[in-house]
């Protein structure tokens, strides 16, 4: 039995786990367990009492140089691909906010980058899975089994074990992204500079959650593009490392603050232009090593949720203001737009705003959470199961109106009993 | 470095030294018993950037067959730039003591075969001047203890061997590498217990890889088992023989 917890380090739970090669996988004598990539999701959507992991699904099969269509086991991590790719002039379609995620995670979580709006999710660029199910490999694409491949996008790992995959690779000419930083002085703003540049590839924009009256939701917003020009140099890997949990007091109230106003004061002007590497425009907290211990042994969640476009700039700033007002606010604020939802009954995207901010563990957070649940609820909104630790079975349901359909795909293909975790447990998959 | 042959190519940690190489566009030649597990080896690899990967079958208990496998080799590489040898098995101790002939065989297996193979190859190298020769050994073959020592026995003597062979060999400019791992964290040594001792095989591989390119004679991986095996070795007889290790 090991202690195994994810990115959140809430909760924990004595699990299980197993690390079979592709051979041993067909064999497991598990009746029940949840797959695992790298542990990034924040709570509990990759934890139970028997877990299996992906570890040694890491062999890459087959790279067609002039489609740019990739091959590889469901453990291959985007950081992997990226260090191979790179320098032969390709990336990856869609991206998470770190690169130490499987592919098998990125699928199952149908993650999102910051170019949603123009492109969608990850699932939007595979092309076909392998899964074992019940000791069977089954195929799967938008062709064959096609209700599987949609549910298993977004399937956080209920539908079975991915083992492959084949994606499709971007083609880049430079490792370089051209990124103009907007300053914009409350939310409003910041949502009409959203707007006006809804054709950049990339955008993104981190909100001082703590700013309030004439200030409130003044943020940075970050625009950006491949080059054209730069060599395809690859990233480096991690520099610094948290070594051990931090004391949380070091994060209370007062250092959030004083984090968000150095971001915020550090631009100067409205506009700012620059050329930087694709590691730090994508994964800016990926040279720091373990960052998740700086909030202490008693973990943290993220709190992520879309609300429809309809819900607007009103929708936003309720939230916003119920969170400025709690002072229980993170230092990493990320506003998003989201172009529209896909075929995936579970994935989280769907066109409006998305907001993610991250929060201390505390006995009075939960309750609080309970509130923005509501508002989102009143939105019409959902929250990200790679994110959550806690949400309620109702509050899953109202936001996932297709969650029938995914269970329906799951019993056909007998997977309701075999892949459990401990958050389908709790909202009722 | 070009050329790179490698013999029990499935080890994790042979497999990492190939990835590393794979992506300087080497050409590999793999050897393994198991084709099957050599195929997705070969697969990775190629796309990791490898200009060309050959495979063929290699059984440490089919010394009989070594000639003509050393020669398909260098029939088909030209020159050999690095020669890893990496298989081993880790034998269970106790059955080497009850049964002479596992202890027989695990001694063939890590060390007679190993001994056989090299002495093929040095012949081959010594004509070329120019390459690299790498073994990975064990520090449990700098001290036999009662936990292992029939491994520790098979390990100690390619070591040894190295040592002269490295000497022979330093005059046609080949360099000889003995790389004695602790404890890694591999399919071997699944069923041990972990601890902060324990490297990873990425880290041995690199390791190994930086090594072959600067020449350099050291063998121990990490590095810091060069202190831990100097106490080990400095312990005295009357006091070695009481302890359990
Ligand atoms: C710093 C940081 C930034 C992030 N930024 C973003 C972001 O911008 N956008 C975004 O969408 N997400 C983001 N995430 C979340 C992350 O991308 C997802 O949680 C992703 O699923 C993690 O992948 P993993 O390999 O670590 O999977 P795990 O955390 O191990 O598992 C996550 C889920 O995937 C399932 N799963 C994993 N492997 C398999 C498999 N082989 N077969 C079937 N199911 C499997 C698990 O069962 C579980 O439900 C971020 C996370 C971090 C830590
Ligand atoms: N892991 C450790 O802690 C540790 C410590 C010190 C030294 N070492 C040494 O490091 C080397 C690499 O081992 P590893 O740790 O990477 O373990 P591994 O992954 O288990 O590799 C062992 C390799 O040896 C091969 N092999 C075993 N018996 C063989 C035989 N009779 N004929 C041909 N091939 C045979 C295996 O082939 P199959 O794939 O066909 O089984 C496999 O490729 C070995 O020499 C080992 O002794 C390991």
């Amino acid at each position: 039995m090991d202690k195994l917890t994810s990115w959140g380090q809430y909760p924990y739970v004595h699990a299980d786990v197993k690390t079979p090669s592709k051979e041993e996988l067909p064999v497991l004598e598990f009746k029940s367990y949840i797959p695992r990539g790298l542990g990034r999701s924040y709570g509990d959507s990759a934890l139970a009492s028997a877990v299996v992991t992906s570890k040694k699904l890491k062999h890459f099969i087959a790279f067609d140089k002039d489609k740019g269509l990739l091959t590889c086991d469901a453990g291959v991590s985007l950081d992997e691909i990226l260090r191979i790719f790179v320098p032969q002039g390709w990336f990856l379609q869609v991206t998470p906010g770190t690169k130490f995620v499987s592919v098998g995670g990125a699928i199952a979580s149908d993650v999102h980058g910051k170019n949603h709006h123009i492109d969608g999710c990850f699932s939007e660029f595979v092309q076909s899975i392998t899964l074992v199910i019940n000791n069977q490999e089954v195929q799967c694409s938008r062709e064959v089994n096609s209700e599987l491949f949609y549910a298993t996008c977004g399937g956080m790992g209920l539908t079975g074990m991915i083992v492959n995959a084949t994606i499709q690779l971007r083609k880049v000419k430079s490792a370089y992204i051209k990124q103009k930083t907007i300053k914009t002085n409350n939310l409003k703003d910041t949502l009409a500079v959203f707007e006006e540049h809804q054709s950049s590839t990339y955008s993104v924009a981190w909100i001082d959650c703590l700013s309030d009256g004439a200030e409130f939701g003044r943020s940075l917003v970050m625009l950006g593009e491949h080059a054209e020009q730069g060599s395809l140099e690859v990233h480096q890997s991690g520099k610094l490392t948290i070594p051990c949990n931090l004391p949380s007091q070091l994060l209370n109230k007062y250092s959030i603050q004083s984090f968000n106003f150095l971001y915020y004061h550090r631009i100067r002007n409205r506009e700012t232009n620059d050329f930087l590497h694709y590691d730090p425009f994508f994964y800016p907290l990926d040279g720091i090593n373990n960052w998740n211990r700086m909030y202490g042994k008693n973990g943290f969640t993220q709190y992520q949720f879309v609300i429809p476009k309809e819900a607007g700039y009103e929708g936003l700033s309720e939230i916003l203001k119920a969170i400025v007002s709690s002072k229980q606010g993170s230092f990493l604020a990320v506003l998003k737009i989201f172009g529209k939802e896909n075929n995936s009954p579970l994935s989280f995207p769907m066109e409006g705003f998305t907001l993610a901010l991250d929060f201390k563990i505390s006995d009075s957070l939960f309750p609080f959470l309970n509130k923005l649940d509501d508002i989102v609820k009143k939105y019409k909104g959902r929250l990200y199961l790679a994110k959550d630790a806690r949400m309620s079975e109702s509050t899953f349901k109202t936001g996932y109106p297709r969650w029938e359909q995914f269970q329906k795909v799951r019993d056909n293909y007998g997977t309701l009993e075999s892949y459990n975790s401990l958050q389908s447990k709790r909202i009722g998959l | 470095m070009n050329n790179v042959v490698i013999v029990g190519a499935t080890s994790a940690m042979a497999e990492a030294v190939a990835q590393r190489y794979a992506e300087d566009k080497a050409n590999l030649f793999l050897l393994a018993r198991n084709q099957e597990k050599l195929d997705i080896i070969r697969q990775d690899l190629l796309v990791r950037g490898a200009n060309s990967v050959h495979q063929a079958s290699f059984s440490a208990n089919e010394i009989e067959s070594q000639p003509q496998c050393v020669d398909q080799i260098f029939d088909t590489l030209g020159t050999v730039d690095v020669f890893l040898i990496a298989y081993g098995s880790l034998p269970d101790q106790d059955l080497c003591q009850k049964d002479v002939n596992k202890a027989v065989e695990e001694i063939n297996t890590n060390g007679v075969s190993v001994v056989s193979l090299l002495t093929l190859v040095a012949n081959k190298m010594e004509t070329q001047a120019t390459g690299n020769i790498t073994v990975i050994t064990s520090v449990a073959g700098d001290r036999g203890r009662q936990s292992n020592y029939v491994y520790g026995a098979a390990k100690g003597m390619v070591s040894t061997f190295l040592q002269g062979l490295a000497q022979r060999m330093h005059k046609s400019n080949i360099h000889v590498l003995d790389i004695k791992p602790g404890f890694v964290d591999t399919p071997m040594t699944a069923e041990f217990k972990k601890s902060a001792l324990w490297a990873q095989p990425e880290q041995v591989a690199k390791l190994i890889y930086n090594r072959i390119n600067k020449k350099s004679n050291f063998s121990y991986a990490p590095s810091f088992w060069f202190a831990i095996m100097s106490i080990i070795k400095s312990v005295p007889k009357f006091i070695f023989n009481k302890v359990s290790l």
